[in-house]
Order: structure tokens, then C-alpha cells, then sequence
């Protein structure tokens, strides 16, 4: 959005009274508008180190603010409040309660990598809003993220089997975010193609669903995986308790935990 | 500089990674991939016990973990061609084994976890330089190039036109394709032309496509639905504003994405796009004579067989 276009003042922070005397003047009404006064005093100073300390977030420290990752976003053309430099401005700033209006929205970077190749200084500002997703959940501040769960679940299919299973993935994840099996557009599209099919193809991909497709001596590797994921996890939980976080809630612990190879 | 005949000597027998969707939800890729391979006379070795490179998910849960499972398969890559050379035809596969050379050849720290997960896994350590990924485009423009399809093709896909699609993964982030952007001859990350390039020299006509590199939102396409067929939508209503009779593809995310997502603009958004959507191998097959049920063409979700019996090319 141009900031021409922007109101500067949110509706929240403007009001009218409809029955207010000062001072003998009676300024009840539309014609006396008044403006919250706000002043900041909330500055989380540990988010930017925080959010550095989680995978993609290493470089925002170089951003200097030039808005060519707002400017290049493919998210931003369909969601206008979708505006990575701002948000990196906040982190950079300590402004968390600012942050947190848009917390929603964060996760919704489709990692194009758009902002990645016009950044000027090399911010990765696609790894920042990962960072800052991540952050968020670890946080409490939001929910596990759909595409978190997506992200999970891919994982774990491949630390078990070492390959992904397309059906699979997508039963998984409508199962575990509470949506129906069969989506009209899914219907739809099973409809297109199951009457030009072969039978061959339907019993290869029945095939494929039951008897996971998996790398062969890949129990190892998948081990190595699971101790590596758990590693990380730890590494990232230290780096996120050493800082202070007002907003830190213990009675809602972040899901992080991998639970594939067990 | 490398003497370009040799090169294409060389790169006539490649190690082979399709990769975990053309194995399931892009086997059209695969197929017509295999099929233009026999038909061109070039060798394709498939990687031994392969595994997945990462895809776009498990960088979100730590991005090392994709640098190892690129690693390994490079390392499955090592030794299966004399050239070391390793083509994957899906971006995302293209685009995870290039991101792991590069952070293996600049980071000590992506070679520190590899080498100690690798350990652990028990196999020898992938290095930098010990293998060479090209993509499906890199591969035919290499080895058979636009005059040897010219010959090939006689023209076939004349009156055709076509979109050229080429996604994110394939040109962005530039520092991870130290071969593109090097002048004539060299692949563009702002406006690539492997593929029109190719296409052109089967005869088809390739339209004014302005989306080439725009992104298909297949990281969220279910988890953000809605994003994802509105972005699908884009770019489908621009390639038909152009003129485009066809979508070409080079990424099964991409071409699964526009698919799914051309029906479910229709149903959610009452939003109807006729553009046909195929792989850039699906129409070089039909170019070389091969036929459609020999390149996959009806696994695609997109109904374009009756079209192409109209174009008169099956």
C-alpha cells in the first residue's frame, strides 16, 4: 500500500464523545475529534538477537531499510499488510507489541525468494520471515502454522522412509489440521483423471500408499537425522530462554517436537 | 572454455535423481523425460537408492538437515557417470542439490554437520566439486541444442502457442547459479530462455509471457489454499490474456499447482481458464513423434489430449 494511501492514525486511537464538556466548551461529537496519545515503552531489546539466533534470521542485521523486499513480494501484491521490511524494522527496533498486530500473517511467505534476490545486503529477508514464524511459535504468541505442520509432517516422512509419499503427505495433513478427506476441488480433480486412467496407474499409486516408497539402507541416515533434529531443537530453545520475553508463556509450550523414527 | 562438442559428448550419459514427486504426483515428468532420452539416444543412469533432497519443507525446520539430504544424493550421484555429472528435471531437486554445492564450497559450518551426519549415517562425506548438477533444460539444450531439434523436429509444433513457465526455483537465488547471467549463451535469472529457446526450435510459438519467473505459492499450496490459487490464477489469466494455447512446465510443483489450482479457481472463485498445461518434455515428445500416452500425457490432470488430436499432433 502507498503511505498516501495509509491512515497514520488507527481508528482504535480516534475518538468522539458524545456527551463531553472542558471547560464550559462543549465538545461532544464528530466535530472535536480526539487522538489516543501513545507512547512506546515496551521494547522487547532481545527479539533481533533472538530471531538471529534461529535458522534464515543470521543476517537482519544488515538491513538498512531500503524496502525492496516489500517492493518484490509475491505475498504483499495479494496481502498488503503482508510487509517484510516493516517487520524487520520492528525486530530491529524492539517494537514486539507492534509485531505482534501482524503475527497472523507472518507464516504466509511462500519462500520465492523474490526479496532474496533484490536485497541489496544480502539480509535473506525470506530466512527472516522464517526466522520470525519460528520465533513466534516458540514464543506462544501464535499456534502452529498450517505450513508448519505441513513442514512436519514432510520431515518426519523423511527421516523414516527417506522419500515422501505425495498421497500420504496430503492425507496426513488434512488429518491432522481437522479438514474433511475429500475437498470438492480434490473430488474434482480424482474425478478428471480417474476416467482417463489406466488401471495400471490406480494400482501403482495404491501400491505406492500402502508399501511406502523408501531408500534402501537409509535406517541409519534417518537415525542421524532424528539425533541432528533434536540437537537443533535444543540449540534453538537455549538461544530463545537466554533472552526476556515478557509475552513468554509457560502454560503453552511450543510443539516443536519431531515425533517420526521412534 | 569448454570445447562445446566435447561437452556434449560428454553430458550424452548423465546420472539421473527424478526426485520423490516424479516418482508419484509428476510421473508424466518422468516418463516423457525417459521417453525423449531414448528417443535422443542419450543415457540416463539412475542414482542408486536415492533420497529426498529437502524439497521446500525441511529447510523450515532447519536448513542444514536439507543441505545433508542434498549432500547424500550427490554423493549416490559420484561415480555413477565417468562425468559426475547429475541432471534432476524437478526444480526443487535442481535448486536443493545447487544450494548444498554452494554452501558446501563457502560455508564451514554446512561442512562441519554434513560430515558429522554423514559419519553417523555411515557413508563417505560429499565435497564441494565432486559432482556437477544441471537441469532437464541445461541437458537437451547441451547435448542435442536447438539445431539438432530443428532437424529432429521438422518444425512440428508449428501454430502452437505457448507460455513459458519456469518458476522461482530455477533462477532464484542468483548466487546459487554461479553459470547463469554469463553473457550470449548463458542461461538469465531475470528472463530466462532455456525453454522458449527450445520450444522455438521444435516450431511451436512461444507468446509475450511476463510471469515466467512469478511463484505459484506451491510451498503453501495446502496449507494457504486461497494465496496459492490466487497466485496460480495470475498467472493462468496472463498467459490466456497473451494468447497462449499452453502452459510449458519444467517443475512438478509448479505444474501440479497450476493444475490443482486452475480447478479449484473455478470451483472457489468461479474463475474458468482453458489454458492446457503440459511439461516442456511432454511437447519436445510430441515434437520428436512420440505419443502422448508414451509421455504421460493423460496422468495430467489437465485435460489436453483432445486438443493436441486437434492441433494434429498425436
Amino acid at each position: 500500500m502507498p503511505i498516501h494511501e495509509k491512515s497514520l492514525i488507527r481508528p482504535e486511537n480516534i475518538t468522539t464523545h458524545d456527551d463531553l464538556v472542558i471547560e464550559g466548551v462543549d465538545v461532544s461529537g464528530h466535530w472535536s475529534t480526539f487522538i489516543e496519545t501513545r507512547v512506546i515503552a515496551d521494547y522487547n531489546e532481545a527479539m533481533e538477537e533472538e530471531i538471529a539466533a534461529l535458522p534464515g534470521g543470521e543476517n537482519i542485521h544488515r538491513c538498512w531499510q531500503c524496502g525492496s523486499c516489500t517492493n518484490s513480494c509475491t505475498v504483499h501484491a495479494i496481502e498488503p499488510r503482508f510487509n517484510p521490511r516493516y517487520w524487520i524494522y520492528l525486530i530491529r527496533t524492539g517494537m514486539e507489541s507492534e509485531l505482534l498486530r501482524d503475527k497472523d500473517l507472518i507464516w504466509q511467505c511462500v519462500s520465492c525468494n523474490k526479496c532474496t534476490y533484490a536485497c541489496p545486503r544480502d539480509v535473506v529477508p525470506e530466512g527472516v520471515m522464517k526466522a520470525t514464524a519460528h520465533w513466534l511459535e516458540m514464543k506462544g504468541h501464535v499456534p502452529e502454522s498450517p505450513s508448519m505442520i505441513f513442514d512436519k509432517i514432510f520431515t518426519e516422512q523423511i527421516v523414516e522412509h527417506g522419500r515422501i509419499e505425495d498421497t500420504k503427505v496430503l492425507m496426513q495433513f488434512l488429518k491432522r489440521t481437522n479438514q474433511p478427506l475429500m475437498q470438492d476441488w480434490l473430488k474434482q480433480i480424482v474425478m478428471n483423471i480417474a476416467a482417463r486412467l489406466p488401471v495400471k496407474w490406480g494400482l501403482k499409486s495404491a501400491w505406492s500408499f500402502v508399501f511406502h516408497p523408501r531408500t534402501r539402507g537409509w535406517k541409519k541416515a534417518g537415525a542421524a537425522l532424528q539425533d541432528y533434529i533434536i540437537e537443533v531443537e535444543q540449540h534453538h530453545k537455549a538461544a530463545l530462554g537466554a533472552g526476556t520475553s515478557n509475552a513468554a508463556s509457560n502454560d503453552n509450550p511450543p510443539q516443536r517436537k519431531l515425533h517420526a523414527a521412534e | 572454455m569448454v570445447d562445446v562438442t566435447e561437452r556434449a559428448k560428454q553430458l550424452r550419459e548423465v546420472a539421473y535423481y527424478p526426485g520423490c514427486a516424479l516418482e508419484g504426483s509428476g510421473n508424466g515428468y518422468d516418463v516423457s523425460t525417459r521417453a525423449i532420452a531414448h528417443n535422443l539416444g542419450l543415457k540416463l543412469r539412475d542414482v542408486k537408492d536415492w533420497n529426498c533432497c529437502g524439497a521446500m519443507e525441511v529447510k523450515n525446520i532447519d536448513p542444514k538437515i536439507q543441505t545433508y539430504l542434498s549432500s547424500r544424493v550427490l554423493s549416490q550421484a559420484v561415480n555413477a557417470t565417468r562425468n559426475n555429472v547429475v541432471m534432476a528435471p524437478c526444480n526443487g531437486c535442481y535448486h536443493n542439490l545447487k544450494k548444498a554445492e554452494y554452501d558446501l564450497a563457502h560455508d564451514q559450518n554446512s561442512r562441519d554437520v554434513v560430515e558429522k551426519i554423514s559419519a553417523k549415517a555411515g557413508h563417505k562425506t560429499y565435497e564441494a566439486g565432486q559432482a556437477e548438477t544441471i537441469h532437464a533444460l541445461d541437458w537437451i539444450k547441451e547435448t542435442i541444442g536447438e539445431e539438432g531439434l530443428r532437424e529432429r523436429t521438422k518444425g512440428k509444433l508449428a501454430g502452437l502457442k505457448i507460455a513459458n513457465y519456469y518458476g522461482c526455483m530455477y533462477v532464484r537465488p542468483r548466487h546459487i547459479f554461479p553459470e547463469k547471467d554469463q553473457g550470449p549463451g548463458s542461461e538469465s535469472t531475470s528472463k530466462p530462455h532455456f525453454m522458449d529457446d527450445l520450444l522455438a526450435a521444435a516450431g511451436a510459438e512461444n507468446v509475450e509471457f511476463p510471469l515466467k519467473t512469478a511463484c505459484c505459492g506451491g510451498a503453501h499450496t495446502l496449507s494457504d489454499s486461497d494465496m496459492s490459487t490466487k497466485l496460480v490464477l495470475n498467472i493462468l489469466q496472463a498467459a490466456e490474456a497473451n494468447g497462449a494455447e499452453v502452459i510449458a512446465t519444467e517443475c512438478p510443483t509448479c505444474h501440479s499447482g497450476l493444475e490443482m489450482h486452475q480447478i479449484r479457481a473455478e470451483k472457489r472463485f468461479g474463475k474458468k481458464t482453458n489454458v492446457r498445461i503440459l511439461y516442456f518434455t511432454q511437447l519436445l515428445g510430441l515434437a520428436l513423434g512420440i505419443g502422448p500416452r508414451k509421455l504421460g500425457i493423460h496422468t495430467n490432470i489437465s485435460e489436453s489430449i483432445p486438443f493436441l488430436v486437434e492441433k494434429g499432433l498425436t
